[in-house]
């Protein structure tokens, strides 16, 4: 005769204004089962496509095109100021060439970019950042502080719907990326550091669920440790590990998310974003008949 | 007359005409320009952000039902707990015949055709039950006669006699329920009465959860042998004490418990494709849904990540018109 086991209470969680500390309600459609709560989060990320593929977007203020490439003229100066060639010039004149500072700090851009669907990138950045400071403080008072208090709860919850923010507007980001083709122009690079950032993330946050110390941690490494097992991956990383599980979740993971992160950015600094799919022909430069011509 | 025109091709011409456009669209544009603040952009999204992050937070909070420990498992299933400590004795629970990388048995080995990279790799995180779930743990106890004299008489006795002992004992406690108590004597059982009985006594009063951290040292934060133990209840009893909790919050895999999270919090929606799989033949029923799973998703994600390289994926975007809507302004602005 099977024992039936009541549901653990828990301990008495710092409650939010609406509680969901209770089942959830999921809906069943042939093999699929979805929560309440996942459903949400994917009709809002719908939602929030929608809307930001049709409210328009705010009035252009024109800009005249800037009369000279200020590229040159810098890499010309940093060159001259150099007396004889050192390593140290020729990063700074490289530099200087990919990424001369109106380009890395631009107070203009093409008129094109004018839709909410361009701002994703920077929700997804600044969320990015959200994670990292409500992180940090939870790592500076170790891992059993937000079970015990108050205050350690709400910056884990901060935490928790950062990094919801964070994966939603990135999924956002990279559902727009796509129907924009925006890795037309020599921009391979930029989605492919999106797409592995994205996959990153997924695994950080995956060792996030398992440093919790909580039950949720207690499962998910169980079940995890079979695909883990299965693909070999299991050799280097044991899920039931939690002390290998968070020192891969404050260390190596977010340093690779944030390589990622910074290579994804200054990629689009210095190739702009992609212009319109069929762009009109006089929009769009002519390329130098010689690439040696401009190397040099 | 002038010679008649060399046969370009319509293949080589599109090539070209793609390959002119993509340098075209790789340089600096030369359209209509509007003003932007790149800084100012970041710290209004920062603020926004952070409010919004902070405002759910203080609105829903966040989940945290603590774990499940041998000692409530001890207390609300005796017969279950001694039947999984029993199989870990025997060398039958799925933590014994796991395979790699915790030991070097094949029961939970999968391979991709006749592949098998988990067998490859090898032992990595040695694991042993019977001695790390059962005879370590009594050995730490203090000493008590009886217990004492049944581990030696345990450590002595050849795999035969072994065998024949559990298998008296499981032919007595196989047939309880999971909540019933357990007998104290078993005929032909030799010491194992002694051992699991003493075994349930230190999970029901904790002992057992903080011996299987513990690694015989003070410090500790490998938690494989306890939640291994506890998971051979999942595998083994499919109304055990853990497999209950975990089948009312929906976090079976056979549920979508990878995407789910306790209570009515959003867990890891990014993960629905991930899960998908392992809903759909053959993976469904396969000894080898792990690896299977890992495989198509691997690829997928291959996919997603070389699309720019990938004739007709790379072309969708500009067969539906979606752009169209995106840079409606643009196009109104300079139409074709």
């Amino acid at each position: 005769m099977p024992t039936t086991v009541s549901l653990a209470t828990g301990r008495p969680a710092a409650a939010g204004a609406i509680n969901l500390n209770h089942p959830d309600h999921y809906f069943h459609w042939g093999f699929v089962i979805i929560s309440l709560a996942n459903l949400v989060v994917i009709v809002v990320l719908i939602a929030l496509f929608i809307a930001a593929l049709l409210v328009p977007f705010m009035k252009p203020r024109p800009v005249p095109a800037p009369e000279v490439d200020e590229t040159e003229p810098a890499v010309r100066a940093q060159a001259a100021a150099t007396g004889e060639p050192t390593w140290t010039g020729a990063v700074r004149r490289l530099g200087l060439r990919f990424l001369p500072p109106a380009k890395l700090l631009p107070d203009y851009q093409p008129a094109y970019v004018a839709s909410w669907a361009y701002v994703f990138g920077v929700a997804t950045l600044t969320a990015l950042m959200v994670v990292i400071f409500s992180g940090l403080a939870l790592a500076f008072e170790g891992p059993a502080w937000w079970h015990i208090s108050s205050a350690g709860h709400f910056v884990n919850s901060i935490h928790l719907w950062a990094v919801e923010l964070f994966m939603g507007f990135m999924t956002v980001h990279l559902w727009f990326k796509f129907w924009m083709a925006s890795w037309r122009g020599h921009r391979q690079a930029t989605w492919m550091t999106g797409v592995l950032c994205f996959l990153v993330a997924i695994f950080e946050a995956f060792t996030g669920y398992i440093s919790q110390t909580n039950f949720d941690s207690q499962w998910i490494a169980f079940e995890a440790k079979d695909a883990f097992a299965s693909s070999g991956i299991g050799a280097l990383i044991n899920p039931l590990n939690f002390g290998q599980a968070v020192m891969l979740h404050i260390s190596l993971i977010p340093a690779a998310v944030l390589v990622l992160v910074a290579v994804h950015v200054l990629l689009v600094r210095v190739h702009g974003v992609a212009p319109p799919i069929e762009a009109r022909a006089e929009h769009l430069s002519t390329p130098a008949p010689d690439s040696a011509e401009v190397a040099r | 007359m002038s010679a008649p025109e060399a046969q370009v091709p319509a293949h080589v011409d599109r090539r070209t005409e793609a390959r002119r456009r993509a340098a075209a669209e790789g340089q600096p544009w030369r359209g209509p320009l509007r003003h932007y603040d790149i800084i100012k952009e970041a710290t209004i999204a920062f603020v926004v952000v952070a409010v919004l992050a902070v405002a759910l937070a203080a609105l829903f909070s966040s989940p945290d039902q603590p774990p499940v420990t041998l000692r409530q498992w001890a207390n609300a299933q005796p017969a279950g707990f001694t039947q999984v400590a029993l199989s870990e004795l025997q060398g039958t629970s799925t933590s014994a015949t796991y395979g790699p990388p915790f030991n070097g048995q094949s029961g939970s080995v999968q391979s991709l055709g006749p592949v098998s990279i988990q067998k490859l790799l090898g032992v990595a995180w040695p694991l042993h039950p019977d001695l790390a779930f059962v005879i370590d743990p009594l050995s730490t106890l203090p000493t008590d006669p009886a217990l004492g004299s049944a581990i030696r008489t345990w450590e002595s006795a050849g795999a035969a006699q072994q065998k024949s002992w559990t298998a008296a004992y499981a032919k007595e406690v196989g047939k309880l329920g999971l909540g019933a108590s357990i007998p104290s004597r078993v005929s032909g059982a030799g010491p194992v009465p002694q051992l699991l009985s003493s075994l349930l006594a230190m999970a029901r009063t904790g002992a057992l959860d903080a011996a299987l951290v513990s690694h015989g040292t003070f410090y500790s934060s490998d938690y494989t042998n306890a939640i291994m133990f506890l998971g051979d209840s999942a595998t083994s009893q499919d109304h055990s004490y853990w497999n209950e909790i975990v089948t009312a919050e929906h976090l079976q895999g056979s549920q979508w418990g990878v995407m789910n999270e306790t209570g009515s919090w959003p867990g890891q929606p990014w993960l629905w494709l991930y899960s998908m799989w392992y809903q759909v033949p053959p993976m469904n029923s396969s000894h080898n849904a792990d690896i299977l799973v890992v495989a198509i998703v691997t690829i997928l994600s291959l996919a997603l990540l070389f699309l720019p390289f990938i004739p007709g994926l790379r072309s969708i975007p500009k067969w539906v018109p979606l752009h169209r809507v995106i840079w409606r302004e643009y196009y109104r602005q300079a139409p074709r």
